[in-house]
């Protein structure tokens, strides 16, 4: 059940990115580029998926438990640290060079393979050194 | 569509992000968890051993290519231009780093933590829109783009 439920999900979230039009990184840059021509679809794609989310956190306070699993698992949203803030730093810089964040690049493995393949595999490597490095 | 910006797509861009919303959904109250797709990519590949179950985490991931390959097989293909490969590597490379120390993307911080008002996915979204838009700039001004 909770496999079905997380595969149902990623699919879902796949094919809204496709469909959105943020398996394109020029798009995706042209929407951070304000110095040039701006493009505004990734605000529509953000806006819409707060939708759905923003009913959801309604519902999941007035729930005890999820469907599939025992108890609610969720991050802290208090406690704002340098981690956070130069992690979010320099994600944003990649974003900015690349036109891709993690989803995307994921779901052009469908697409694209050869072109996102570079960046997915960077990807893993920046994601390995973070582990090799932030081991006590 | 919007006058003054002839590539806009405002309505492909809206029903894609009902429909990663609605993904988004299907985590937080079926799983009980937030739909981060750099740490659900994480935890698939085993860089780390807390959070979701991997079988949770390798099947919402395998899902993100299989849902777009639908998406390209009914619209007889998703467009996409890309930059140069050695862009790529870099940006890769501090994307893949940076989601992890900032715990988070897009996805985890920019959905799931904005539509919860999280202090910390808002306080991080702030931080790497601002960092992305001034980043395009620079490239912008230095004639990259």
């Amino acid at each position: 059940m909770r496999i079905i439920l997380a595969l149902l999900s990623g699919s879902l979230f796949g094919a809204g990115l496709a469909l959105s039009g943020m398996a394109d990184p020029m798009r995706v840059r042209a929407f951070l580029d304000l110095l040039g021509p701006w493009d505004p679809t990734l605000a529509f794609v953000m806006g819409g998926a707060m939708i759905p989310m923003a009913l959801a956190w309604l519902v999941q306070k007035r729930i005890e438990r999820p469907i599939a699993d025992q108890q609610f698992n969720l991050p802290e949203t208090r406690g704002i640290d340098g981690k956070l803030a130069l992690g979010a730093i320099l994600f944003g810089i990649g974003w900015g060079i690349g036109g891709l964040c993690p989803g995307p690049a994921l779901a052009s493995l469908a697409l694209a393979p050869a072109a996102v393949a570079p960046f997915v595999l960077a990807m893993l490597g920046g994601m390995a050194l973070h582990r090799v490095t932030s081991r006590p | 569509m919007i006058p003054g910006f002839p590539d806009a797509q405002p309505v492909a861009g809206l029903i894609g992000g009902l429909m990663i919303g609605v993904a988004a959904a299907i985590m937080l109250l079926g799983l009980g968890r937030i739909a981060g797709v750099s740490g659900l990519a994480a935890r698939a590949v085993g860089f780390t051993h807390g959070g979701a179950p991997r079988s949770v985490a390798i099947a919402f991931i395998l899902g993100l290519p299989l849902g777009a390959l639908v998406v390209a097989l009914l619209s007889g293909g998703v467009p996409a231009s890309y930059p140069a490969p050695a862009l790529l590597i870099i940006a890769g490379l501090i994307v893949g780093y940076g989601t992890r120390l900032g715990s988070g993307c897009t996805s985890g911080h920019g959905v799931c933590g904005v539509s919860r008002l999280s202090r910390r996915s808002l306080t991080a979204t702030a931080l790497f829109m601002g960092s992305g838009f001034a980043t395009v700039a620079i490239l912008r001004l230095a004639g990259l783009v």
